[in-house]
């Protein structure tokens, strides 16, 4: 692993950032809209169904981590987007950047797309609702760390499904993260959902992530379970990320796609 | 007397690559030394491209063996692509950044020690210094043909693929351009392999040229000797009598 090109290509997309307004706000823009109207739904809710308890800290507290997942998966997606949209894909394909190096520049960009998107939200959170995330406390670290891994984890994978099918799979970029939402618990714990549906939401770690912060809010413990389940969940899916972007990096140098990813 | 022959840029053994049944590369064997201009000619469909990305890694081989600077391309690809260099028209480069931009990128990609030095000489000799700050959204074709060159000569390559590089240039700026590689040839002793359909160009530059036609080798020498070859005056014909009617042999 070569740290100098792996910050040439941060560095690259640091460019691109400070002249472009449009990406920039776009960092802020959704997390932003997701805060006011479902903030504001959940306040109203909250007034009408008075027996919820910790309505607002759950419901929040599950939209600021969410968004989290979402920015880390972007910063890996988003990213491998913008070299296919600019064209720069071979260039970079056959300089010296080898593709473990590329996949730990956009892991660092997406790192750095979470924490600014994570705090911007949290600052709104607090002001408009007065809800502070850290009350979450100390299990927010590994809670974090886990949605930022599984987050690279979707962006790997769409990343390779697009350099696989074209950029007639790029909703990916966007999708896959939530086609796996309705599973994840984010809002509701595992149990609201159809018996036969259940599996898959547990063999998902983000479910177990957000039945763990509902815990945390509830109890202050920290369900220590929920976390080694994620972990290991994690664990096995980035392995698996990882190799199928390998795969399909072999399967496109086999087909002879890669020249056509980047020049469509 | 004992001649001594340049050591070799480029070493490719019995080349095959297929898709689905169909075969781009047919079993293709050919040497360049280095300092060498070679051209790559052919009809569309005759390989050329795939032929390149093959020496560029971007495709597997099915079969067959590619030594660049000595090294096996299948073993020492990052080292091997530290050493050489590829431009092309179709491939272009982060319109958003500034030319200064993204050749420093590259220049680091590329692991080059006085990265700025060797920025501003590429671009005082490709004649754009004076965009250095300007985005590359900015840019003519022309101008862009000149930045995709500087990338390209970055690391001072032994060895510069270019694909069709004055494809998208008007006839004055594909002559300065013409110009410039025999000038850039010269100062670097760099080995260069390109394609081009621009006949006069191919007959201007090359010191040799490899005739491609249905996945092989259907003449390789001096363009004098290809022009001999198939009993015509310009290379142009030649292409025209291999394109129209088959082989031509």
């Amino acid at each position: 692993m070569n740290l100098q090109r792996v910050a040439a290509m941060i560095q690259r997309h640091f460019y691109l950032y400070q002249r472009s307004p449009p990406r920039i706000m776009e960092i802020f823009f959704w997390p932003l809209m997701d805060l006011l109207v479902w903030g504001f739904i959940t306040i109203y809710l909250q007034r009408t169904q008075l027996n919820l308890p910790r309505f607002v800290l759950f419901f929040l507290g599950a939209l600021l981590l969410w968004d989290l997942l979402y920015r880390a998966q972007q910063g890996i997606s988003i990213s491998f987007l913008e070299e296919v949209w600019s064209k720069n894909l071979l260039n970079l394909f056959v300089s010296p950047l080898r593709p473990c190096e590329f996949l730990a520049a956009l892991m660092t960009i997406s790192v750095a797309k979470m924490l600014i998107a994570g705090l911007a939200s949290a600052l709104m959170a607090w002001w408009l609702y007065s809800f502070n995330v850290f009350v979450i406390g100390v299990a927010l670290i590994p809670f974090t760390l886990n949605l930022l891994v599984m987050g690279w984890s979707i962006g790997i994978i769409s990343m390779s499904a697009i350099l696989r099918a074209g950029q007639q799979a790029e909703v990916l970029a966007w999708g896959l993260g939530f086609l796996i939402q309705p599973v994840s618990a984010v809002f509701y714990p595992v149990s609201v959902l159809p018996a036969w549906i259940q599996p898959v939401a547990l063999a998902l770690p983000s479910s177990h992530i957000f039945e763990g912060m509902r815990l945390v809010l509830e109890t202050g413990i920290l369900p220590y379970d929920s976390l080694i389940k994620a972990t290991l969940l994690n664990g096995v899916i980035i392995t698996g990320a990882i190799a199928f972007f390998y795969h399909t990096l072999r399967v496109v140098k086999d087909k002879g796609l890669l020249i056509q990813r980047g020049t469509e | 007397m004992k001649q001594d022959t340049p050591p070799l840029a480029l070493e490719v053994t019995h080349l095959t690559k297929s898709f689905n049944g169909v075969t781009a590369v047919n079993d293709i064997s050919f040497t360049v030394s280095e300092g060498e201009i070679v051209g790559l000619l052919g009809p569309n469909g005759a390989g050329k491209t795939t032929l390149i990305q093959l020496l560029l890694g971007l495709i597997t081989e099915t079969s067959g063996t590619i030594h660049i600077l000595g090294m096996d391309l299948k073993k020492d690809r990052s080292k091997i692509l530290s050493q050489v260099n590829f431009s092309s028209s179709y491939v272009s480069m982060p319109t958003s950044l500034t030319l200064w931009e993204n050749l420093n990128v590259f220049a680091k990609l590329y692991g080059i020690r006085d990265y700025k030095d060797q920025i501003n000489r590429l671009l005082t000799l490709l004649e754009i210094h004076s965009l250095k700050d300007s985005l590359t959204r900015h840019l003519s074709s022309g101008q862009l043909t000149r930045l995709s060159l500087a990338k390209a000569l970055l690391n001072t390559p032994r060895l510069l693929f270019l694909d069709e590089p004055t494809a998208s240039l008007d006839p004055d700026m594909a002559d300065k351009t013409r110009t410039l590689l025999k000038a850039i040839r010269d100062q670097y002793k760099i080995t260069l392999l390109y394609t081009s359909h621009n006949m006069k160009e191919m007959q201007e530059i090359s010191d040799r040229i490899i005739f491609l036609y249905q996945g092989k080798i259907l003449v390789s020498g001096t363009p004098a000797a290809v022009l001999d070859h198939f009993k015509e005056n310009s290379l142009e014909s030649v292409f025209l009598k291999v394109a129209r009617g088959g082989n031509a042999e």
